[in-house]
């Protein structure tokens, strides 16, 4: 228990500390909001029907973000190598640095959703949906993410790699995710989506550790 | 038998006569399926665009067929360490891509004079891009490791990852089409099917398995020989 808590801390400084921390994540989403209108056209009735729609697509996007360093540096430093052999299995290590990656990586940008979908037009009821959706749907994301992380250690192009794996598996999250939302705001039944999003993110919350760890012992073997 | 098939000797034997000899029973099916197909007359409503039906349906029958075949072999792999598993995985996936190419490139063809646009977010036809974007994905990560046999592992577990995925993806779009009240014009099952169209779809259905058989084991052959030419390289190396 000792070795985990431990784990924990370490991840958690290294992911808030190391290259500008969750800064890197915040401004991607940032500029992604931001090229939207510029793409699409910036009339506000427009803008509004595809604000909580986009506000989630960028959020599955800057979450891939981060998920490239997950296993990788460890990996090349041969830290993955000393955490195989310590007292904590290598599922637990997994857990631990996905549930870091979303506390550090998907809570600020949980936080910073909302912000995002009222500058872009959407109702201001939405924000606390919009919120709690972010923060179980980056659950999701960061543990599906995780198993495209460890499976792409030692490839070459790591981070395009990992996007072509992993964005398939975001497609459930954000139907439900962006679901919910939309069936809030057109006041329709929205606790089916915001549930079936918890599914999927607890789902892959339990078997995603025993993927990942498959994938890092394929790595290090 | 598949247990005695994982046996590089004994396949190479067997494939040796299985590869040309589903090859002719898919030519031979093929034949009179597509004799049939055009002997068929015109569908009342669709006119001569019905014909695309047999190319298509088989087609998507197929790419759900051949990740079932990826996903078994990969599972293969993975517990019992056989080279040649993993080889079967890795030569069934281009082919799988392909298949599913085909369902989506023929759908689009014939959704243009039928429901009037190349493409419908409709639950079925989004949930077939996925599992070509699986596809991808799976043929992507191969093409980046180049360290064969974990390669080979990590494609077995990307690829039951997806198995374990593709029907919470196909469940997903369904619930968000029916969310999003959409193409309620497309129904695909209408009417029950005339025998003059079952018989040469379901010839045409055969015809690809056989022909995806003969493929395959064409393509586990070549693998085998891929390695072996690389071990006798090495070997001559020294």
């Amino acid at each position: 228990m000792n070795a985990i808590a431990v784990l924990m801390r370490r991840e958690l400084a290294l992911n808030w500390g190391r290259g500008g921390g969750p800064l890197l994540a915040l401004a991607f989403y940032l500029t992604m909001a931001t090229l939207l209108p510029l793409a699409s056209g910036s009339e506000p009735a427009r803008l509004a029907v595809v604000a909580p729609g986009v506000a989630w697509l960028a959020l599955a996007l800057a979450s891939l973000l981060s998920l490239e360093r997950l296993f990788e540096r460890d990996y090349e430093d041969g830290a993955l190598d000393l955490l195989a052999l310590g007292p904590a299995p290598l599922e637990a290590v997994a857990f631990v640095k996905c549930a870091a990656q979303w506390i550090t990586t998907g809570a600020p940008l949980a936080l910073l959703a909302p912000i995002i979908a009222i500058s872009l037009g959407a109702e201001v009821q939405l924000a606390p949906l919009i919120v709690v959706t972010a923060l179980i749907g980056g659950l999701g994301f960061a543990f599906c993410g995780g198993i495209g992380a460890a499976l792409s250690l030692g490839s070459r192009r790591g981070g395009l790699l990992i996007a072509v794996i992993v964005l398939p598996l975001f497609v459930p999250p954000v139907i439900f995710g962006a679901g919910a939302i939309e069936a809030f705001a057109g006041g329709l039944d929205w606790k089916t989506g915001l549930m079936l999003l918890g599914a999927y993110s607890l789902a892959a919350v339990g078997l995603g550790p025993f993927a990942m760890a498959a994938a890092c012992r394929n790595a290090l073997s | 038998m598949i247990a005695a098939l994982t046996n590089p000797a004994r396949f190479m034997a067997f494939s040796r006569w299985a590869a040309p000899s589903l090859g002719v029973i898919a030519a031979i099916l093929g034949a009179v399926g597509l004799w049939l197909d055009f002997a068929a007359p015109p569908d009342y409503q669709q006119g001569y665009t019905v014909h695309i039906m047999f190319i298509h349906v088989p087609a998507s029958w197929m790419s759900l067929f051949v990740y079932a075949c990826l996903a078994g072999a990969s599972l293969m792999g993975l517990i019992f360490r056989t080279a040649l598993a993993d080889a079967a995985a890795r030569a069934a996936a281009p082919l799988g891509a392909g298949f599913t190419f085909l369902a989506l490139a023929t759908g689009s063809l014939w959704g243009r004079p039928m429901w009037g646009t190349w493409w419908v977010w409709d639950a079925r036809l989004t949930s077939v891009l996925v599992l070509f974007l699986f596809y991808l994905g799976y043929m992507a990560l191969q093409a980046a490791i180049d360290d064969e046999t974990r390669a080979a592992r990590a494609c077995a577990i990307l690829a039951l990852v997806g198995a374990i995925n593709l029907p919470i993806v196909h469940f997903s779009v369904t619930w968000w089409n029916t969310l999003h009240q959409g193409s309620s014009v497309f129904r695909r099952d209408g009417p029950t099917m005339p025998a003059t169209y079952l018989a040469p779809l379901l010839l045409l259905g055969l015809c690809y398995m056989a022909a995806f058989g003969s493929l395959w084991l064409v393509r586990i052959r070549a693998e085998v020989w891929r390695r072996r030419a690389g071990a006798l390289a090495m070997r001559a190396a020294g």
